[in-house]
């Protein structure tokens, strides 16, 4: 796809005046190979993770499915500056911790797949429900934002929120969004790609480990899962969850299946091949 | 945090939680995936719980934690235990 094709949509809200970046924005449509960045977009659901979706890439998207998953696979790409980024949407889930195949997805996502940036929607009426699975986020990946949206409904409760202070503490960057309204979008798109380009310091919320037996435990069987599996993205995540008796991850270190996801993961980053097409 | 101490506030299980009565979890009897879940709808020790709703048949019922309606059945409830709001 060449840029002359790229459809240039003017935001329908807030862009009227002329120091606005709105014109920097181009969504792109389905296209998804040539991307700069790969950005997935995680959070809970009823956070209005579509809408945060649509705006970004606008009403093309490429639908499939995640390989050997019946879970819908959403894929689109917006154009940012002179960078592309190819957008994935990953289904809506309350934790990254549990068995259903949707938490499955969206962790070994996050995981192996290593985004550039993890966007976490949450629902600014529902914060403390929602930090939840942003919290696990970031016990996985630092490169993230939090895009606190229906930022309108707080409003409406009359929920006023210090998301200066929420980035303080979740140690990276918060954009209050009401993305049905447009609003705080150009700046999701601006903060996303600061987390791109790795313009943005991070110091994420982690679970501080008190107990020196344990810490020690856990960088041990760190190192071990390291040795066994070269190229492992958050060897201590995943030493953490064999510690929980995670019965997945015990299984998929056993089996070697922790080996593919690795390799099938980072495979997939580079373009549609791996995509597995719907066939509409 | 709870602490079966003597004089330790009475427990209870969450089941046995009268309609429109509250109370706050105490521990969690569940282990792996079945606790993990339940921490992930924000059911931890010192969440306030109100029972809710009951169904026709009484199981099971919808209690509301942390602003939102969640559905237990009896048999998992029977395992939250509860202590009596303090403070």
């Amino acid at each position: 796809m060449t840029v002359n094709e790229h459809t240039q949509i003017p935001l329908s809200h807030g862009s009227a005046c002329a120091t606005c970046p709105a014109a920097h924005l181009q969504r792109v449509g389905i296209d998804t190979s040539n991307a700069d960045y790969v950005v997935a977009l995680a959070g809970n659901p009823n956070t209005g993770k579509s809408t945060v979706f649509n705006a970004l890439t606008g009403l093309r998207q490429h639908t499939g499915n995640w390989p050997g998953k019946t879970v819908t696979r959403m894929e689109g790409m917006f154009r940012y500056g002179d960078k592309a980024y190819k957008l994935v949407d990953l289904p809506g889930t309350y934790s990254l911790l549990a068995t259903s195949e949707d938490e499955e997805v969206a962790r070994d996502f996050i995981l192996f797949g290593q985004p550039h940036v993890t966007v976490v929607v949450v629902d600014a009426t529902r914060l403390e429900r929602n930090l939840n699975l942003a919290l696990q986020v970031l016990e996985i990946t630092d490169r993230a934002v939090v895009c606190l949206n229906l930022m309108d409904e707080a409003r409406r409760h009359g929920l006023d929120i210090d998301h200066r202070r929420l980035a303080r503490e979740l140690g990276v960057p918060v954009v209050p969004t009401a993305a049905r309204q447009g609003e705080g979008i150009m700046d999701l798109v601006a903060t996303i790609a600061d987390v791109a380009a790795s313009r943005y310091a991070r110091h994420p919320h982690r679970l501080l480990l008190k107990d020196p037996h344990l810490v020690r435990a856990v960088s041990d069987l760190a190192s071990d899962l390291q040795k066994m599996y070269p190229g492992l993205p958050n060897a201590r995540w995943v030493a953490l969850r064999l510690m929980d008796n995670d019965p997945r991850m015990v299984e998929a270190v056993r089996s070697g299946e922790l080996a593919d996801l690795i390799a099938a993961q980072s495979g997939q980053m580079g373009g549609p091949g791996a995509l597995e097409l719907a066939s509409a | 945090m709870s602490q079966s101490a003597p004089g330790a506030p009475r427990t209870f299980p969450l089941s046995e939680l009268k309609p429109g009565a509250g109370a706050v979890v105490a521990r969690i009897e569940f282990e792996g995936l079945q606790r993990r879940r339940l921490l992930d709808l924000g059911i931890v020790p010192g969440t306030a719980i109100r029972a809710e709703l009951d169904s026709p048949m009484g199981d099971p019922r919808a209690y509301l934690v942390r602003g939102a309606l969640i559905a237990l059945r009896n048999a998992q409830a029977a395992r939250i235990v509860m202590t009596e709001e303090t403070d």
